[in-house]
């Protein structure tokens, strides 16, 4: 910046004039008020400031703010200053930008977080949102304790709503995904195993796959994208609505009225449709075994039955019953904790779904490596 | 609903609701600061103040929805923060609220909304539930919108059914959250008539929060004014119209500037033009 858009003269030994001139652009900088600082402490005389604008070029906002600045600082060394010789733009504007004083205290104080606070407020943050995960769990768990002594309050026909909708409506998908799962499956043990001549394996491979784990984690993951969904989105919006409120203040439990019924619905449902996708993913596979390997269906089965025993799908419907509590209530939950906008409904949707595949994924390995260690 | 009655009777006090030296705060956010309240008993109160100063927070704690940090509310002789679940949720039968959305049941139409409170709370058989229903729609004028969704009503309408639901189990309190917000002149004047009238043949008592300056004061016999977590204002309209302190009488005027400020808090306004971040 030219260092001459701003002299002091004296006019007499008290009067300072300070002569602005040239451009002001935002662009150049801010102008320090240091010199003029310096000017009237050399010169304690000083009682009046004035200003010439007279050579004046284009200005912004670093001109106002240079003339508040100095307005401060003759406010605070007890001069007189004028400010009505400055274009009269100016003039309105500083008296708008000093119209209003700052208010003590208001401004934020923006810290930079260091990396172990920014650590430790996730921590606590992840620590918060897992008590209120296992409190919701807990609300529900009280929720059914009042289900059995039959003083839950709900609409016998919303259980059977959500029962149609969990479990007949879903059939076209887990028909889709399980049968593709179990021919997978066959093909790619097929590919292997005709190797050594052992493709009558296939059957057992298929078998215990879809039984022990496919059939239930599949269909829970399907349930998680189709029903979790639904569930934070219906009671998002009912939050958004203030439906929610209006049910806590009839005096009925939301815990009761929303949670049992869906959660029931879906719990009932999973465990049925995991055999229908074991039946699905053991036809998926009989089919390729006998389009490419040339197997028939006796066989097939029959080996099947042989080298399966019925723990596997036991095991396998012991998940499917906790994956529908899993994902039931991680939908209901982010649900109900949905903030009340429209974004928030989808964010909360978009949640559930995660939440609810991670606790899936999570539940199994959790079982596979108890199951391993107790040998089962 | 005969041990209800009996807790009503309980107290002999003139205020339905009393509140306490009560403070209550979100976050780091003082809302309400060691604040005492009284809402008379079968009359209607209005709860005003500029936005954002914790009115619909105020009928949440009243509700027992929140629980104050501090002090004590009483609701018909029973402290409401202290009260167990089921005890809570018993009061609140006798409380009706009115969303300031209308809070409607978006799945079922207008009768069952209005049934809702009825079925869950109690066994009538459903001729009975069905000639309540039909008596609560009529005092609101929409006995004819009974087989209507939520969706297919007016905000207007929406209100008053909310209000039907709301009285439909014969409430000895009602809140009212924002009742005239976003309504058109003769929807505003139906709600003022009715909240006046449903009041006074009920028997009930009504908290009515409110900006509608002019419509809340044409109904109110008690008027209670919050801004800055405190009660600036307590009294008559007509005791507050001429009596009330500065800031009273800014709010009641609508003057745009006056002891409550035009600007929100902030930082220099120059700093923040110019530094950026």
């Amino acid at each position: 910046m030219a260092e001459d858009v701003v002299t002091f003269h004296r006019q007499s030994k008290s009067i300072l004039r300070v002569l602005i001139k040239g451009d002001w652009n935002i662009s150049f900088g801010l102008q320090n008020p240091e010199r003029f600082l310096a000017h009237i402490k050399s010169n304690p005389e000083t009682s009046h400031v004035e200003f010439d604008a007279s050579l004046l070029g284009a200005w912004d906002s670093s001109l106002i703010s240079y003339v508040v600045s100095l307005n401060a600082l003759s406010k605070e060394h007890h001069l007189k200053i004028d400010i009505t010789q400055l274009p009269e733009g100016i003039v309105r504007l500083v008296a708008l930008a000093e119209a209003v004083p700052e208010r003590e205290g208001a401004a934020k104080n923006k810290v930079k977080p260091v990396f172990v606070d920014d650590l430790g407020s996730r921590l606590i943050n992840v620590y918060a949102q897992l008590s209120a995960f296992i409190t919701f769990f807990g609300e529900t768990l009280l929720s059914i304790a009042r289900l059995v002594k039959g003083t839950a309050v709900f609409r016998r026909q919303d259980l059977f709503i959500f029962l149609q909708d969990n479990g007949p409506s879903s059939l076209g998908i887990v028909t889709l995904i399980s049968v593709l799962m179990g021919m997978i499956l066959a093909f790619v043990g097929a590919v292997q195993l005709q190797q050594f001549g052992a493709s009558i394996y296939v059957a057992s491979l298929v078998g215990l796959a879809m039984a022990r784990e496919m059939a239930a984690m599949m269909t829970a993951i399907i349930m998680a994208g189709r029903t979790g969904a639904a569930y934070a989105a219906q009671l998002g919006s009912m939050q958004v609505n203030e439906e929610v409120d209006a049910l806590k203040t009839m005096g009925v439990s939301p815990f009761d009225f929303l949670v049992l019924p869906r959660t029931l619905a879906l719990v009932c449902m999973m465990p049925l449709l995991t055999v229908y996708a074991n039946v699905m993913g053991i036809l998926g596979g009989a089919l390729v075994a006998m389009i490419m390997l040339d197997l028939s269906w006796s066989m097939y089965i029959e080996q099947m039955m042989a080298t399966v025993p019925l723990k596997h799908f036991l095991i396998g419907l012991f998940k499917s019953i906790i994956f529908g509590v899993l994902v039931a209530l991680s939908g209901c939950y982010m649900g109900m904790n949905s903030g009340r906008s429209a974004s928030a409904v989808g964010q909360a949707t978009t949640n559930a779904v995660v939440l609810g595949i991670v606790l899936i994924i999570v539940f199994d390995s959790l079982v596979t490596i108890v199951t391993t260690v107790l040998g089962v | 609903m005969a041990s209800d009655n009996s807790i009503s009777n309980n107290s002999t006090s003139n205020n339905y609701v009393e509140i306490r030296g009560m403070s209550f705060s979100r976050g780091d956010r003082l809302i309400f600061n060691d604040i005492d309240v009284d809402i008379p008993r079968g009359k209607v109160t209005s709860i005003m103040g500029p936005s954002g100063t914790g009115k619909t927070t105020l009928l949440r704690l009243i509700g027992g929805q929140l629980k104050p940090m501090n002090g004590s509310i009483t609701v018909d002789g029973q402290n409401i923060s202290s009260l167990r679940r089921k005890q809570l949720y018993a009061a609140r039968e006798r409380m009706g609220m009115l969303f300031q959305s209308g809070a409607l049941f978006s799945d079922i139409n207008v009768f069952e909304n209005v049934a809702f409170p009825l079925r869950v709370h109690t066994k009538l058989p459903e001729d009975m539930i069905r000639d309540i229903v039909l008596m609560k729609l009529q005092a609101v004028g929409l006995r004819g919108a009974r087989d209507l969704m939520p969706s297919e009503l007016s905000g207007g309408m929406t209100r008053r059914v909310a209000l039907a639901r709301t009285i439909a189990l014969g409430p000895d309190l009602v809140l009212y959250d924002e009742p005239f917000a976003g309504q058109d002149p003769i929807a505003m004047g139906m709600l003022v008539q009715l909240i006046r009238l449903l009041n006074d043949a009920l028997g009930m008592t009504s908290v009515l929060v409110s900006h509608d300056v002019s419509e809340a004061l044409s109904i109110s016999d008690h008027v209670c004014i919050i801004a800055d977590g405190k009660i600036i204002g307590q009294g008559s309209p007509k005791y507050l119209k001429e009596q009330g302190t500065p800031l009273v009488k800014q709010f009641l005027q609508g003057l745009p500037d006056g002891p409550v400020p035009f600007h929100y808090p902030a930082t220099d306004y120059k700093t923040d033009l110019l530094t950026g971040n």
